[in-house]
């Protein structure tokens, strides 16, 4: 939960810091959605693996013979549902907040939950790697905005693409192209960082 | 075919020594190139009729950002083969690579504002070719950072080479930008198959400069390792032996 109110907490910095005009506040709209997403998917990240890592879950699961990329795929879809789902789903309020129309929703969800979606996955390679490090939040922020930079890019346009009444498909295939990327890739990644971790 | 040469590069004795005995010949070898490159490029080469004196940072910009991009793919394969085949030679040139490499990205993307100001009118335009350099320094600085994080060699090897791997997406990001978005940057004059676009007393100080930088960076590498493997294997009695003879 805490991770979607960071989000709500965010995004209403802005008005107050920028100014309370909604014509403004709707051109940065895309902006601010998308960096407040990606910086709380971060803040959630952080917890993907480590409990588990702490109470020797991931041992087990490492020694289970089922396969680790299996299992920690659903680990990591169980917590896009938990943290990045939810976040696409208050995030009509947010932008409401902004000045977005509603007409521009379906195009906010879509965008945000595809695009949490890859962030969840590219972030549990970081995850794991940095499992094993002290105080490894700011390593692990690091680690994963580098590489979350196709999926900001192609979100944001999405984003703004859905506000100007626009088509936005063609960012939003490219989103999930990279969803699908991650998919395929990121799992077995993780695995190979956890197991590393767990040395 | 005999292959011991080959296996003896997984030996760190051997590299030390090896690395050693070449440092010299790549140092001295790019202390010339580079000299004549830089004659060559900023005093006899003509200046540009667009671009007028401008252009001659070109000299010292693309071999740098050439560098960048191939540093980062040495240090990913040699990161590759330290996790694959378990060399912790391979290991020590990947984590000697990265600070060489970040520096070269940080001469490339300075060196690239310094013309951009006279050309574009601006230091820094959010152009795909520029935003992907600059993700290549946080992907070297992210490199070094899970390096310094991770107390235990081994375990930071293993990490770091798994990082490093997965940000090699980057790479053919920043190579192909210019031709995949209608960048800013202006396309390679250099590179090109058949007929390079510029006049030959330009471009060969520019080829000097390419083979210069990088037999520069053969003799810093080699440096780096020697001194990575000094801090490895620092209980090993071979380097007991070697550094008391």
């Amino acid at each position: 939960m805490q991770p979607v109110l960071f989000f709500v907490i965010v995004t209403t910095m802005f008005p107050l810091a920028l100014s309370p005009e909604l014509s403004r506040l709707r051109d940065v709209a895309p902006g601010v959605l998308w960096v407040a997403a990606l910086l709380s998917s971060l803040l959630a990240l952080e917890f993907l693996f480590r409990d588990d890592a702490q109470d020797g879950t991931l041992e087990q699961f490492a020694l289970s013979g089922q396969s680790l990329t299996w299992l920690l795929f659903a680990k990591t879809f169980s917590h896009w549902l938990l943290t990045g789902l939810p976040l696409a789903i208050v995030a009509p309020i947010s932008a409401g907040a902004l000045g977005v129309d509603f007409g521009a929703m379906p195009g906010v969800i879509a965008s945000l939950a595809l695009g949490s979606f890859g962030l969840s996955l590219i972030g549990a390679i970081g995850a794991g790697l940095t499992l094993g490090v002290q105080r490894g939040g700011v390593l692990l922020s690091l680690l994963t905005l580098p590489l979350a930079v196709p999926i900001l890019i192609f979100g944001a346009r999405a984003t703004e693409l859905a506000i100007y009444r626009e088509p936005y498909g063609a960012p939003l295939y490219l989103l999930a192209a990279l969803a699908v990327l991650g998919l395929t890739l990121a799992p077995l990644g993780a695995a190979a960082a956890v197991r590393i971790g767990l040395e | 075919m005999n292959w011991t040469w080959f296996h003896r590069l997984g030996s760190p004795p051997h590299i030390y020594k090896l690395a050693g005995t070449l440092t010299p010949w790549f140092a001295w070898s790019a202390a010339l190139l580079i000299t004549y490159g830089l004659i060559g490029g900023v005093v006899l080469a003509p200046t540009d009729y667009q671009q007028k004196d401008a252009y001659r940072i070109i000299y010292v910009h693309a071999p740098s950002a050439w560098l960048s991009l191939m540093i980062y793919t040495t240090m990913a394969v040699s990161a590759a083969i330290g996790l694959i085949w378990r060399m912790k030679v391979a290991h020590a040139l990947a984590a000697a690579c990265a600070p060489i490499g970040a520096w070269f990205t940080v001469a490339a993307l300075g060196t690239g504002m310094l013309w951009g100001k006279p050309m574009w009118g601006a230091y820094w335009a959010w152009d795909p070719r520029l935003t992907a350099e600059l993700v290549l320094l946080f992907l070297y600085m992210g490199y070094m950072g899970l390096r310094a994080g991770i107390e235990d060699t081994q375990r930071a090897d293993r990490a770091s080479a798994v990082l490093a791997i997965v940000g090699v997406i980057n790479v053919p990001i920043v190579k192909y930008s210019v031709e995949w978005w209608n960048s800013l940057h202006q396309s390679a004059s250099v590179m090109k198959m058949g007929k390079p676009d510029i006049v030959p007393e330009m471009l060969i100080p520019l080829l000097v400069m390419f083979v210069g930088f990088t037999l520069l960076f053969a003799a810093l590498v080699l440096i780096r390792l020697r001194a990575e493997i000094l801090r490895r294997e620092r209980a090993a009695s071979w380097l007991r032996a070697e550094v008391l003879a």
